[in-house]
């Protein structure tokens, strides 16, 4: 059928340009020798081994996933109190919250990283870690927001009724039909976020470039100041990442919803 | 004793008042049912009863105790809602379970209780399996049930059935009836299907505009309507045009209609399509033509022309199986089947 | 539970939080950043705080006027190539199985998630001379010699749309997800192919959000900081290379936070004009 071999080569072809870097960096990161070379003279895992061995790199991989970790957290306990307070109440003021929540995303990231910048000196403190991990916190925050709000409109309103009518005021209707309901969105705005941090460079950079490392940072200084296959290694290894995460968000949830199209099953 | 009394509850949104001035008294026990065409304001009427929406003014009395500022969560009712609300995260038994969880009564008599409410929505061995592996009618039952594990005083239900096909609607409406008749429950169902009231009822409500029409028996509410809005909306009628002619005596017409009292002022005569008599032309006291003729196998619906007015009979195939469109027919209209509607 | 306005101020608590970290750390940071762009630039240290005009004074000199023509052609390019390819891409994979969509989008999202850096590491090896494309077109025959094929302005533009692509199917993805499928089945009853029926029912139905892709597509593309300067030489440098040029090597906060909020009004302007787009419905 011509309309299905179309589909067919079109869907080959961007498939092609994706992954056909991503091929390439892997490649490059199985060469034996330390020199850029694809397609790869001689196998070799050592510079995988390297994340993890080679102090440098060892260091800037923690301060990733620190970062990341923490960053991800306090991004959904800042999203998450504002999704319920919206959902909840009736108050029209506080949708200003919600677009102060999306803007930081919205704008080219330059922007945030420099006022974040300009903000951590003004009050000297910056190159502090913990600068970054509330700059992530902030940049990121739209991530969860957008779940968590998701999450939240799709909660069927009678079923906090039918648990009031039961008996549940409203504090034990939020421990027990509000948060099992919500914590699968939760978890993704986290992952979301979690990802999309550990690969940032921009804001990091600004806020803590001089003082901590984090990965994005040393491969772009390795760039500059010597090549090791390490490098793709790292990027191989964030690539990995990303997929599993994603993956595992798409196993337990419904990932065509949360981009945008309707319920699973809705389209029958 | 009395089950449930409200008293001049009304209830405003802004400018528009969805409720107005409804009082009620329902006997301890009774099964009664909110009838309404969509927008009458029976819906906001149960919510309010169960404490889901504010009243603007008046109270309301369950048991005798007035509940009017009680938050819905003190008012130990149980309610089924439209879209049943199982939870989607448990399994019928914690579903089931869940008012008693809550209160933190011990395992063994959650599951004891949960055993026994399934036996009696004849689910047994139901208690593991997820929500989501449940079809339409067993859904519809364990949401009753669920409502009911706090032997609650009240038992309020907004249009439960809706979501079902035809025949098992049928057949859970008989069923909701014997189990409330079965527990004694004061059960107060909303709906926009006059059969589900009629079948299940002790009590109708009708309800127009936010007002009560008239809250009576079934059969009152069918052979006596208070007025031209009940009569249309239960069942079907004939409603015709009353006058007085100079003597005073009613005329439908420009026909005399022996037998009923003429009106005061305006007023309309109501008469079933099933008591209208069809007889030979020139032997009734009403003249007109067969315009259509609608064969249901069960039933036969025939339009007849009089005057302005079209009148609709319904008879059997055993009574009348031979006219056609064009057939000049005299009509009967017996005064004990009619019904006078002062406007 | 009722939905109705806070009334205790218990009510208000949940939105304490929030509020006050959204206050303090981003609005307060971006009025530092807007009040930093009036004050001169101090050689020695970093600024003192006077209010003067020299910074947007500088926005009519000719080098900047270059480097905001460069960088606004730059990211429009991207985004016309971005959403010619991605809008029949995305419309494809609408139709496609929920499977499918699944298995897709988990890849867009990986790629998309990549930091700027590793786009930049693996499309700079993609165009080296040692480990590239052109040692695969020798290997094939159709060239000669290896050669680097950047720093170029077609090798930036190439990376751009690499990391922009992702970005750009998932914006027309929910429009398109929610197309109405019988649009596309009436044209087809009515004798069009469907190349004919997409060409000519599908693309001006969707006029409005076609617009707002590209504009969208435009704004992130403005925000590319890293390609441009791995992939290119410095007359590619873009608006956003120049801001933290001068933030941090030349020291020049004042001029940086300038263009920055330059940069803002400008995001702000066209993200507003997407969303009226976007209030006025597309038709069908």
């Amino acid at each position: 059928m011509k309309a299905v071999f179309a589909r067919f080569v079109v869907f080959a072809l961007v498939a092609l340009f994706l992954i056909g870097p991503l091929v390439v960096v892997v490649g490059v990161s199985v060469n034996e020798k330390q020199t850029l070379a694809f397609p790869p003279e001689g196998l070799s895992l050592a510079w995988y081994g390297q994340i993890f061995m080679d102090a440098g790199w060892r260091s800037s991989l923690f301060a990733s996933l620190f970062l990341a970790t923490f960053s991800a957290a306090l991004a959904v306990a800042i999203a998450f109190p504002l999704s319920w307070f919206l959902w909840r109440r009736v108050a029209p003021w506080a949708q200003i919250f919600r677009l102060l929540g999306v803007a930081p995303f919205i704008l080219p990231p330059v922007i945030t990283a420099l006022g974040l910048l300009t903000f951590w000196a003004t009050i000297g403190a910056y190159g502090q870690p913990w600068t970054a991990v509330l700059s992530h916190a902030i940049f990121f925050v739209t991530l969860p927001l957008v779940t968590i709000s998701l999450g939240f409109s799709s909660i069927d309103r009678s079923l906090v009724e039918a648990a009031s009518t039961m008996g549940a005021n409203d504090r034990i209707v939020l421990r027990t039909v509000i948060m099992p309901l919500i914590l699968p969105y939760l978890i993704s705005g986290f992952a979301f976020a979690f990802v999309l941090s550990l690969n940032e460079y921009i804001v990091a950079y600004m806020t803590v470039g001089f003082t901590m490392e984090t990965l994005p940072i040393k491969i772009f200084n390795a760039l500059r100041y010597g090549y090791t296959p390490t490098m793709a290694a790292v990027s191989v290894f964030f690539v990995a990442v990303a997929v599993l995460v994603f993956s595992l968000i798409a196993r337990f949830g419904d990932l065509p919803r949360l981009l945008g199209a309707e319920a699973r099953g809705a389209d029958s | 004793m009395s089950g449930l009394q409200l008293q001049n509850i009304s209830k405003r949104f802004g400018r528009f008042t969805a409720v107005e001035n409804v009082d009620l008294e329902v006997p301890q026990g009774q099964f009664v049912c909110l009838l309404g065409p969509s927008g009458c304001g029976k819906t906001t009427l149960l919510r309010m009863i169960a404490g889901l929406e504010e009243q603007s003014s008046g109270r309301i009395l369950v048991g005798g105790e007035d509940v009017s500022g009680v938050p819905t969560h003190k008012r130990n009712l149980g309610m089924v809602f439209q879209s049943l609300a199982l939870f989607p995260h448990l399994t019928v038994g914690e579903n089931i379970a869940y008012p008693l969880r809550i209160r933190g009564v011990e395992r063994t008599k959650q599951q004891e209780r949960v055993e026994e409410l399934l036996n009696l929505i004849h689910l047994p061995g139901f208690a593991d399996r997820p929500v989501s592996k449940l079809s339409g009618g067993q859904r519809q039952r364990v949401a009753i049930a669920r409502a009911l594990t706090l032997s609650p005083k009240l038992f309020l239900l907004d249009e439960p059935l809706s979501a079902l096909d035809a025949k098992l609607r049928e057949a859970m409406q008989v069923e909701l009836r014997q189990l409330q008749q079965k527990l004694g429950i004061t059960t107060i169902v909303v709906t926009h299907d006059q059969r589900e009231a009629m079948t299940m009822a002790d009590l109708v409500v009708v309800m127009g505009e936010g007002r009560v029409r008239q809250a009576a028996s079934p059969v009152e509410i069918y052979r006596k309507p208070a007025d031209a809005f009940v009569a249309d909306f239960i069942g079907s009628t004939n409603l015709l045009e009353l006058s007085r002619d100079g003597a005073g005596r009613a005329m439908v017409l420009d026909r005399l209609l022996p037998g009923i009292a003429a009106p005061e002022g305006k007023a309309q005569l109501s008469v079933r399509p099933e008591d209208v008599r069809l007889v030979e032309a020139g032997t009734g006291s009403l003249s007109g033509e067969v315009t259509f003729v609608r064969d249901l196998g069960g039933t036969i619906e025939t339009f007849v022309q009089v005057g302005q007015a079209t009148i609709v009979a319904v008879t059997t195939p055993r009574e009348r199986s031979d006219l056609k469109p064009g057939q000049k027919i005299d009509l009967e209209l017996p005064a004990d089947a009619c019904v006078v509607l002062e406007k | 539970m009722r939905r109705e306005p806070p009334k205790a101020l218990a009510h208000y608590l949940p939105i304490a939080f929030p509020a006050l970290m959204l206050l303090v750390f981003f609005v307060i940071p971006f009025s530092t950043m807007i009040g930093v762009s009036f004050f001169k630039r101090d050689p020695s240290g970093f600024y003192t705080p006077e209010f003067v005009l020299d910074n947007y004074a500088r926005f009519l000199s000719s080098f900047f006027a270059g480097v905001l023509s460069f960088s606004l052609f730059l990211a429009i390019t991207v985004a016309l190539i971005c959403v010619v390819i991605g809008f029949p891409f995305t419309y494809l994979l609408s139709r496609a199985s929920r499977r499918t969509q699944t298995i897709w989008l988990v890849a867009l999202l990986a790629v998309l998630s990549l930091s700027e850096v590793i786009i930049g590491f693996a499309w700079s090896t993609l165009f080296s001379r040692t480990a590239g494309l052109s040692n695969i077109f020798v290997a094939l025959g159709l060239m000669e010699t290896p050669t680097a094929l950047m720093p170029n302005f077609w090798a930036v533009t190439t990376g751009m749309v690499y990391q922009a692509f992702p970005y750009t199917v998932l914006i027309l993805y929910p429009a398109l997800a929610r197309l109405d499928p019988t649009l596309l089945e009436a044209a087809r009853t009515l004798g069009a192919s469907p190349m004919r029926g997409f060409m000519n029912v599908i693309v001006p139905a969707m006029r409005n959000t076609l617009v707002a892709s590209v504009i969208m597509v435009f704004v992130f593309a403005l925000g590319s900081y890293l390609l441009p300067q791995i992939l290119g030489r410095p007359q590619h440098w873009t608006l956003s290379v120049l801001i933290t040029d001068q933030a941090i090597y030349q020291s020049n906060m004042p001029f940086a936070a300038a263009m920055a909020v330059f940069l803002v009004l400008f995001s702000l302007a066209l993200v507003g004009l997407t969303i009226m787009l976007g209030s006025r419905k597309d038709e069908a």
